[in-house]
């Protein structure tokens, strides 16, 4: 057993810490009060290669396994999950379809593009009648020729009105259930294709989700990713690969709350003393750093085991569902530690709070990740 | 177009320092490319892109150092020179073992950092520059090559001085010569496959004469902890009294 990360994984985590402490982060207050990502930071970030981060290097990417991706996203976290948020649903469910279902004409088509962020990526599942229910689709996708003509709509789409490529899933045969599921690259451009308004969020701001429409839109043939009928089976395959990145990003986040919450602790003076001297300041403190240390060993555990190229449906939601628990913990007793300045929106902690909330419920909430365990058990043990 | 970066390791400009028997205990502590070689390599680099050039780094220092040159690889350069020097030695010898490592190559351009930020004695480069016979401009702010001339502005404490240089020569570089880059992922990958040539001081094949060190450091100490400051009260007259009587007895310097 080796724990220690390899030293090029922490040069690479090093390099994106001085970019994130020194570019990104002295801008979060300003991402938050315009809701955007200023144009500079975006620039720097996709010449950084964050944008590259799930892509081989063959195709311009970076090329490093989850161990190395996690260890990156770890950094992103500890800035404004906004920002992180863009180049996390790009480098994760915007790209890793193409990356791990595309054919060879498909990869070389777009990765290079997607690497470079020159061309931005996104997930369409979720439709007003299918979140949880994600194979309850009413998106169709009838084959006319060497094209498919869809028809419907999706929503709470992350990165849409940024996007130039959406891996969309719409049912080709209704009478199949899950079964009649297929997933496609469509291009923003595809005529039929249309954006819908920005949703106004409790958090993440900078990072924007809108609906997207399809009418009589035409995909080409070759624009099917993987085969016909698969569409579920890639949508949880693509699903389950993001969920150790999804807990990195909030691992990260977690560790820049305690690290404010220690400082704020030791400076802020109540009843002549620092409030870090409270035996319950401490035990929050000591509660929030255990939480952290034991969702880091599962992390990068369950990284490690998609490495190996081990089975990790049950390992992946279970840090998905702890790492959104405990961010959730974590943000609270930050706040708590904060008192009244930690409900100030001029600080970060009250932010880092509400961008919280949101990991409970995307890409797949907390509760369906406890159905998936709860199955894989079943086949586990009975 | 062959370029030579001169670069050093040095502890990252946050850390504490600890003296503990004389000696500075690494022990924990973080270890950076010096930040005036920042704009060194950044130099190199921008040369190189825009007119193409084969950027060379090197170092000297315990094997920990040789993380600089993958930093400077990352960034851009494009092989490295690692001279592998345990034991302390003053500018004079490094400079010696600088040229003996570089003795078979040509460079039309060396630059360095204007200075390391431990040691400070902004001397390294300079004393290259003087043993290879090229001359030397320090402290750059600008630098503009046109064939086998270069125009280069240099900080004169504030002022800015224009000098016309032939090429091959020698520049150490200052804040506000360019914005180094961040070693990019791709460019991090890319780094473990350049070239890196590793010697041992032996592999100089230096006579005792040149390996002699010069001056060698007595003792080092942190300067004494400051003390609050004071504020007279009163009127005004008496303060002045006050100050007087403080500066002449205590502080004694009237």
């Amino acid at each position: 057993m080796n724990f220690e990360l390899s030293e090029d994984i922490k040069f690479l985590k090093q390099s994106i810490k001085d970019f994130i402490d020194s570019e990104v982060d002295p801008l979060a207050m300003e991402i938050e009060e315009k809701d955007e990502i200023p144009e500079k930071i975006m620039k720097m970030s996709k010449e950084m290669g964050l944008f590259g981060l799930s892509i081989p290097e063959e195709y311009g990417g970076t090329g490093i396994g989850m161990v190395g991706k996690c260890a990156i996203y770890e950094e992103l976290g500890r800035t404004h999950n906004g920002y992180t948020t863009v180049i996390g649903a790009h480098t994760g469910i915007g790209s890793v379809g193409i990356v791990e279902m595309g054919n060879e004409e498909q990869k070389r088509k777009y990765l290079p593009k997607m690497a470079s962020g020159e061309m931005i990526g996104a997930f369409a599942l979720t439709e007003p009648s299918a979140g949880s229910h994600a194979t309850n689709l009413k998106t169709t996708a009838v084959k006319k020729g060497d094209k498919y003509i869809l028809n419907g709509s999706k929503h709470y789409i992350t990165n849409a009105p940024i996007a130039d490529v959406f891996t969309v899933m719409a049912v080709t045969d209704p009478s199949k259930g899950a079964k009649g599921i297929t997933s496609f690259i469509v291009e923003k451009d595809f005529p039929g294709f249309s954006l819908g308004k920005n949703e106004k969020k409790m958090g993440l701001r900078g990072s924007h989700s809108a609906e997207i429409f399809f009418e009589d839109c035409e995909v080409p043939v070759e624009n099917v990713l993987g085969e016909e009928g698969q569409g579920y089976v890639n949508a949880l395959k693509i699903l389950a690969n993001g969920r150790a990145g999804l807990a990195a990003r909030n691992l990260g986040s977690c560790e820049k709350l305690l690290e404010m919450s220690v400082q704020h602790a030791h400076s802020r003076v109540q009843f002549g003393k620092p409030i870090f001297e409270q035996q319950i300041i401490q035990h929050y403190l000591a509660d929030m750093a255990m939480e952290i240390e034991a969702l880091r060993s599962m992390t990068y555990r369950v990284a490690w085991m998609v490495d190996q190229g081990m089975k990790v449906i049950k390992e992946a939601a279970m840090v998905k569902l702890l790492g959104s628990e405990v961010y959730n913990r974590v943000a609270d007793k930050a706040v708590q530690i904060h008192g009244g300045i930690g409900y100030i929106a001029e600080f970060p902690v009250e932010r880092f709070y509400r961008d919280a909330r949101i990991t409970k419920i995307y890409e797949g909430t907390s509760e369906i990740q406890k159905n998936i365990i709860a199955a894989q058990l079943k086949q586990q043990y009975l | 177009m062959n370029i030579l970066v001169l670069v050093k390791q040095t502890f990252d400009t946050e850390e504490k320092l600890v003296i503990e028997n004389g000696a500075i205990n690494e022990d924990g502590v973080e270890f950076i490319l010096n930040p005036y070689d920042e704009y060194a390599v950044e130099e190199a680099i921008k040369i190189k892109e825009e007119s193409g050039a084969d950027v060379t780094v090197l170092t000297l220092g315990p094997d920990r150092s040789e993380s600089v040159l993958r930093t400077a690889l990352a960034m851009g350069a494009d092989k490295a020179v690692f001279v592998e020097l345990e034991e302390e030695v003053d500018e004079y010898t490094l400079s010696k073992y600088i040229v003996a490592a570089v003795k078979d190559q040509s460079f039309d351009l060396i630059l360095g950092g204007n200075m390391a930020v431990d040691s400070g004695s902004g001397q390294v480069a300079i004393r290259v520059a003087e043993e290879m016979g090229i001359p030397h401009v320090s402290t750059i702010t600008g630098l503009t090559l046109d064939g086998n001339k270069a125009t280069v502005e240099r900080d004169v404490e504030g002022d800015v001085e224009i000098i016309e240089v032939n090429l091959p020569f020698l520049a150490t570089t200052q804040q506000g010569l360019n914005e180094p880059r961040y070693p990019s992922l791709p460019g991090i990958m890319k780094a473990k496959k350049k070239p890196l040539e590793r010697l041992s001081v032996e592999d100089l094949e230096l006579t005792d004469m040149d390996v002699t060190v010069r001056t060698s450091v007595q003792n080092q100490y942190l300067p004494p902890k400051k003390q609050a400051g004071k504020v007279l009260e009163g009127e005004i007259n008496q303060q002045v009294q006050e100050l007087f009587q403080l500066l002449r007895n205590e502080a004694k310097v009237i």
